[in-house]
């Protein structure tokens, strides 16, 4: 059979800790793993790698950070606008300020930033709890954005108020500005991709993840038995806003080029992000996966049929996709509170047992 | 007395005027949430949503009129009628009512006993599904709301307090919007009908019963499901009041919804659940962002009031974590 565990014999405790249990499983990563750098650089064209490829790999950085935070440790934030915006403007600073540094070293560097002003805004979340909390969070999101609006020294005293990204090169291939190539683009976030998501996967299985999740289903109870609410919560928001640091420098420097704050970084944002771990499902880094790659694909798709296919004008179709965003969320935490990631751990189960019944 | 105290009077003045209008929304929330434990995020969508409804029956539009032009290629826009803005309140409460009973059945039903985290994000899709849906509807262009409700300066008091600060101190009298006081009695009376029938009528107990212990409320013969619809029934109410308010203010467009978001911090001061709360939360917040705006805005770039209310919200919860009213939070293990 073909779905087992057995006959793969583990002879060592790193075996069998291993991500991926079932062989499968592992083949099928590292087989994505090989498609997604080694050929998809070479079909990618300009209209998948702006529409469908950069957008879900961004989004799907911001999606890990917010369910490090949301989904593992429990702490629900509207912010996440807020602070994918000081991810881009850290960049945006650390580019013109400092032209010779790479653009990786920007990029971290951003994301650092970002972890910090995190903490700043996750220190109430110690007294503040559930609701109150999402609602506190907010202020985060207005707050910054009103910021890199109005203090001109953010967005270098340009006339638009608007930050444009200079050019940037890896290994003399162009990544920001206007002349990159679409697979200089998307290598470039498959790269932060893939390294995030893997340093994700290994914390929320480690010690530190633990100590989330039990902050996340009992805070008092995790008290009790050790776990330090101080460390463990601005850990999260530390990291999570890290994350979410590196996705909106991306989205900036790379995706969108320029940005005008008020519009890229809006409210919207940080309910598209919340959303898309929702649909994914709280609490897996494969439901952060899913969830951006539905939410990206899905207005796509929905546009060419009814645009291009039913030749709908353009503001009914981008009318009906609010319904059926809305109406999917409410179906999924109706039929499917966990999300996508949730069926998938059940389709694996079947599968394991396939073709018997138990 | 002097001008500079007059405006600071004046602006304190409009800030309880807008407070008001916060709490009016505010309020929608606090229902809800005292009732069925869901913090409503769709509050300020079921505003626009009904406002869009009150002017699409006054002005007789067909509903859907876009997409059914879209689809048969017809040109349809208007029946060719008006509705008495009576009528047309009454038919946008049935309107709402039909809501309410759509969202128990087809929602709220199949979420009971789910994490209130995950009801609250069901509301958020809720507020996404009517956004998109009262679009379709009735088009998302913006519309003026005119129910015969008073608005522009009210001459009275400005003749009556202009003389306040001497002749020549370029005083001209209070400014306040007659529609910000009709929107201050409107608000008075509902709050007041509203405590008269949770306190006074035999629904209202029901409701308080269901508030307190949902199983002890089923155990003594209440029907939950009956009781969430007419929650929902009377935050539609609000809803379409507070709409109407808004609506004919500043009129009905999409940034109409967006005044959810500024009842939350109103909500967080005063506490999830308490309907004074509401109101005095709403009052605070109003007055708070008004001065902010005019002593410390100027100094760092104005436009302050987008995140006033929320910082101060922060600031206060990390005291107070429950709000000023609000219950204790007591947590066990």
């Amino acid at each position: 059979m073909f779905y087992r565990e057995s006959g793969d014999f583990k002879t060592k405790y790193d075996d069998d800790n291993q991500t991926f249990p079932i062989k499968l499983d592992r083949w099928g990563y590292y087989l994505i793993t090989a498609v997604a750098f080694l050929v998809v650089p070479f079909f990618i064209n300009d209209y998948w790698a702006s529409a469908v490829l950069v957008p879900f790999l961004i989004w799907t950085i911001a999606a890990i950070g917010l369910n490090i935070l949301t989904g593992y440790c429990g702490q629900v934030s509207l912010g996440t606008g807020g602070f994918m915006a000081v991810g881009a403007y850290a960049c945006y600073k650390l580019m013109t300020s400092f032209p010779e540094m790479s653009i990786f070293l920007c990029v971290l560097l951003s994301g650092g930033i970002t972890a910090l002003v995190g903490v700043l805004f996750g220190l109430p979340s110690l007294r503040i709890k559930g609701f109150y909390l999402a609602v506190a969070t907010l202020a985060a999101q207005f707050f910054l954005v009103w910021l890199f609006n109005k203090v001109p020294w953010f967005y270098n005293y340009s006339a638009s108020g608007q930050i444009n990204a200079p050019e940037r090169a890896v290994f003399d291939v162009l990544v920001t500005g206007p002349y990159a190539t679409a697979s200089a683009k998307y290598l470039f976030c498959l790269v932060f991709v893939f390294v995030l998501a893997w340093v994700a996967r290994n914390l929320t299985r480690g010690r530190i993840g633990r100590s989330w999740m039990a902050i996340r289903d009992m805070d008092i109870a995790a008290e009790i038995i050790g776990v330090n609410p101080l460390k463990t919560k601005l850990s999260a928001f530390a990291i999570s806003s890290f994350f979410i640091g590196i996705a909106g420098a991306l989205f900036f420097s790379v995706y969108l080029g320029a940005v005008e704050v008020g519009e890229a970084f809006g409210i919207t944002q940080s309910f598209l992000v919340l959303f898309m771990i929702i649909i994914g499902g709280l609490g897996s880094i494969f439901g952060s996966f899913a969830g951006a790659a539905f939410l990206v694909l899905m207005p796509v798709l929905l546009k060419n049929v009814m645009v291009g296919g039913l030749g709908w004008p353009t503001d009914i179709a981008a009318h009906l996709e609010f319904v059926i965003v809305g109406g999917l969320i409410v179906f999924f935490l109706i039929v499917e509170p966990h999300g996508l990631a949730q069926l998938w751990r059940l389709a694996k189960e079947k599968l394991r047992l396939w073709p018997f019944p138990h | 007395m002097s001008a500079d105290f007059l405006y600071t009077v004046e602006i304190i003045l409009n800030g309880l005027m807008a407070g008001v209008m916060y709490a009016l929304v505010a309020l929608g929330f606090v229902l809800i949430y005292k009732a069925s434990g869901i913090f409503n995020y769709a509050q300020g969508v079921m505003a626009l949503f009904a406002a869009m409804t009150l002017v699409g029956i006054q002005s007789g539009q067909v509903p859907f009129a876009h997409l059914i032009n879209a689809i048969f290629g017809t040109e349809v826009h208007h029946f060719g009628w008006t509705v008495p803005a009576v009528f047309a309140i009454i038919l946008t409460l049935g309107v709402m009512v039909l809501f309410a009973i759509v969202v128990e059945r087809y929602v709220l039903k199949h979420l009971v006993n789910q994490e209130p985290i995950i009801l609250f994000m069901a509301t958020i899709g809720l507020a996404y599904f009517m956004e998109g849906f009262g679009d379709l509807m009735w088009g998302a262009d913006i519309k003026t709301l005119d129910v015969g409700i008073p608005s522009g300066a009210s001459v009275w008091l400005e003749q009556a307090t202009m003389g306040w600060a001497g002749e020549d101190s370029g005083f001209y009298g209070f400014y306040i919007d007659k529609l910000d006081m009709v929107a201050a009695l409107v608000a008075i009376v509902l709050v007041i009908t509203l405590t008269l029938f949770s306190q006074y009528t035999k629904t209202g107990r029901a409701l308080r019963a269901v508030a307190d212990d949902h199983q002890a409320a089923l155990s003594v013969g209440i029907s939950l499901r009956t009781i969430w619809v007419i929650v929902w029934s009377i935050a539609g109410f609000v809803a379409l009041v507070a709409g109407v308010m808004w609506g004919s203010k500043s009129g009905v467009q999409f940034s109409l919804s967006l005044i959810a978001l500024k009842a939350l911090p109103v909500l967080m001061l005063g506490g999830f659940t308490s309907i004074p709360g509401a109101i005095v939360g709403g009052l605070i917040i109003g007055v708070g962002e008004k001065l902010f705006e005019f002593w410390i805005g100027p100094m760092i770039g104005g436009a302050t009031e987008n995140w006033f209310a929320y910082m101060l919200a922060l600031l206060f919860l990390v005291f107070r974590p429950q709000g000023l009213f609000g219950e204790k939070i007591i947590e066990r293990v």
